[in-house]
């Protein structure tokens, strides 16, 4: 029997009361929730207050050219109530900007309510190009700092863009 | 002098040598020491790294070879071998590294990641370190067994016993680092082979005849 963990209708209803009726689903008994870019900073911070104090996991997918997506990248935070054990999904989608100012998709920092989002935002900074406003320190994390490119779009090529030749060949006479 | 010892024979022309005497060249002794006391760097950065550790342990003994001696320092090793797939991150380190070892030095690439970049053929992967550090010996597999890697050690001790002299000079001119060199061209190899070798002596001459 798999373990599902406990139902999350009380909270639900709170973030219903608060941010009106948000799309939400279920798979295997785990809810995920969807919030527009725009509140996502609050519902999660609603949602610490509701007692989910641990971050698990920041992450993201590009859905570029995936039947059905209405927008580009979805990020997904995993949340766990370290009390009642509840968990919940939050989805926030993004496009990329279309304006010319702004460079990549941007949404707020959540490393105010949870430190573990630190590097879990530099991660998906650093692979999928999302900017996280107000991260204290939003540097690569896994690529090399001199790294131009975002690897994990589709549209990044699997070999890469010349990256790994880009170094001095030392050969015998000068070593 | 052992050679006038009383009653010792002595055929004109020829010098007859007195039990337990050795007559060698200073080179072929200095090339003789540095073969056989070659310490390692393990530059081990994936699964291969778990063969070569069992090439140093009990079981395969690299010790009888005279190579047991892992040395984390790269001040203190003279062969390096990478042990693994390099990732871009790591290629500068894998410089710096080879770059603090000093002459004479050997470099062995084991396995089909560090040869090739393996199956992994991706933005992250150097392709092969020999495009961008000098290689000796390649040794194919994923990962190599631990009695292909101790053969590659012992070709590399046939090449080190071949190549050196006591000064090492060599070891710092350009010219006498040809063969050492990774990505020669297969022609010029045949070109250096030719003095010694029959068998590329005559590819050399077959090759001069068709063109
Ligand atoms: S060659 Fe095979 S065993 Fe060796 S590092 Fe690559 S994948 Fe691992």
């Amino acid at each position: 029997m798999p373990h599902e963990p406990p139902a999350v209708d009380d909270v639900l209803a709170t973030v219903t009361a608060r941010f009106g009726q948000l799309e939400t689903s279920v798979f295997r008994g785990q809810t995920s929730l969807v919030v527009p870019a725009a509140q996502s900073f609050e519902l999660l911070e609603h949602l610490k207050e509701q007692g989910f104090d641990l971050l698990v996991d920041v992450s993201c997918v590009d859905y570029l050219e995936y039947r059905g997506a209405k927008q580009r990248y979805g990020l997904v935070y995993l949340l766990t109530s370290t009390t009642t054990n509840q968990r919940l999904t939050v989805r926030v989608f993004v496009d990329d900007p279309v304006s010319a100012e702004e460079k990549w998709p941007t949404v707020r920092s959540v490393v105010p309510l949870w430190r573990a989002a630190d590097w879990l935002e530099r991660e998906v900074w650093d692979l999928f190009g999302i900017s996280f406003a107000g991260h204290p320190d939003l540097r690569r994390l896994v690529m090399p700092e001199e790294f131009t490119a975002h690897p994990l779009r589709k549209d990044y090529p699997l070999q890469g863009r010349g990256e790994r030749h880009n170094f001095p060949v030392i050969t015998r006479d000068h070593s | 002098m052992a050679l006038n010892m009383p009653g010792r024979q002595t055929v004109p022309g020829k010098i007859e040598l007195p039990e337990n005497v050795v007559v060698s060249r200073l080179d072929e002794l200095a090339n003789w020491c540095r073969k056989n006391s070659l310490w390692p760097m393990p530059f081990a950065t994936a699964c291969c790294g778990i063969e070569l550790m069992a090439t140093g342990a009990a079981k395969h003994d690299l010790a009888r070879f005279g190579a047991e001696v892992f040395r984390f320092s790269p001040r203190q090793c003279d062969l390096m071998i990478v042990a693994g797939r390099v990732v871009m991150k790591m290629l500068p380190v894998l410089q710096r590294i080879w770059q603090q070892m000093h002459e004479p030095k050997w470099c062995i690439s084991m396995g089909a990641c560090a040869s090739t970049g393996g199956v992994f053929d991706t933005y992250a992967v150097v392709q092969g370190i020999d495009r961008f550090i000098p290689v000796d010996m390649y040794v194919p597999g994923c990962p190599p067994r631990p009695e292909q890697l101790i053969q590659a050690i012992i070709d590399l001790q046939d090449k080190i016993q071949h190549e050196g002299t006591i000064t090492g000079r060599e070891f710092d001119t350009s010219q006498r680092q040809l063969r050492k060199r990774a990505l020669v061209e297969a022609d010029q190899l045949l070109v250096l082979d030719a003095a010694r070798n029959p068998v590329a002596q005559r590819e050399l001459s077959a090759a001069a005849h068709r063109t």
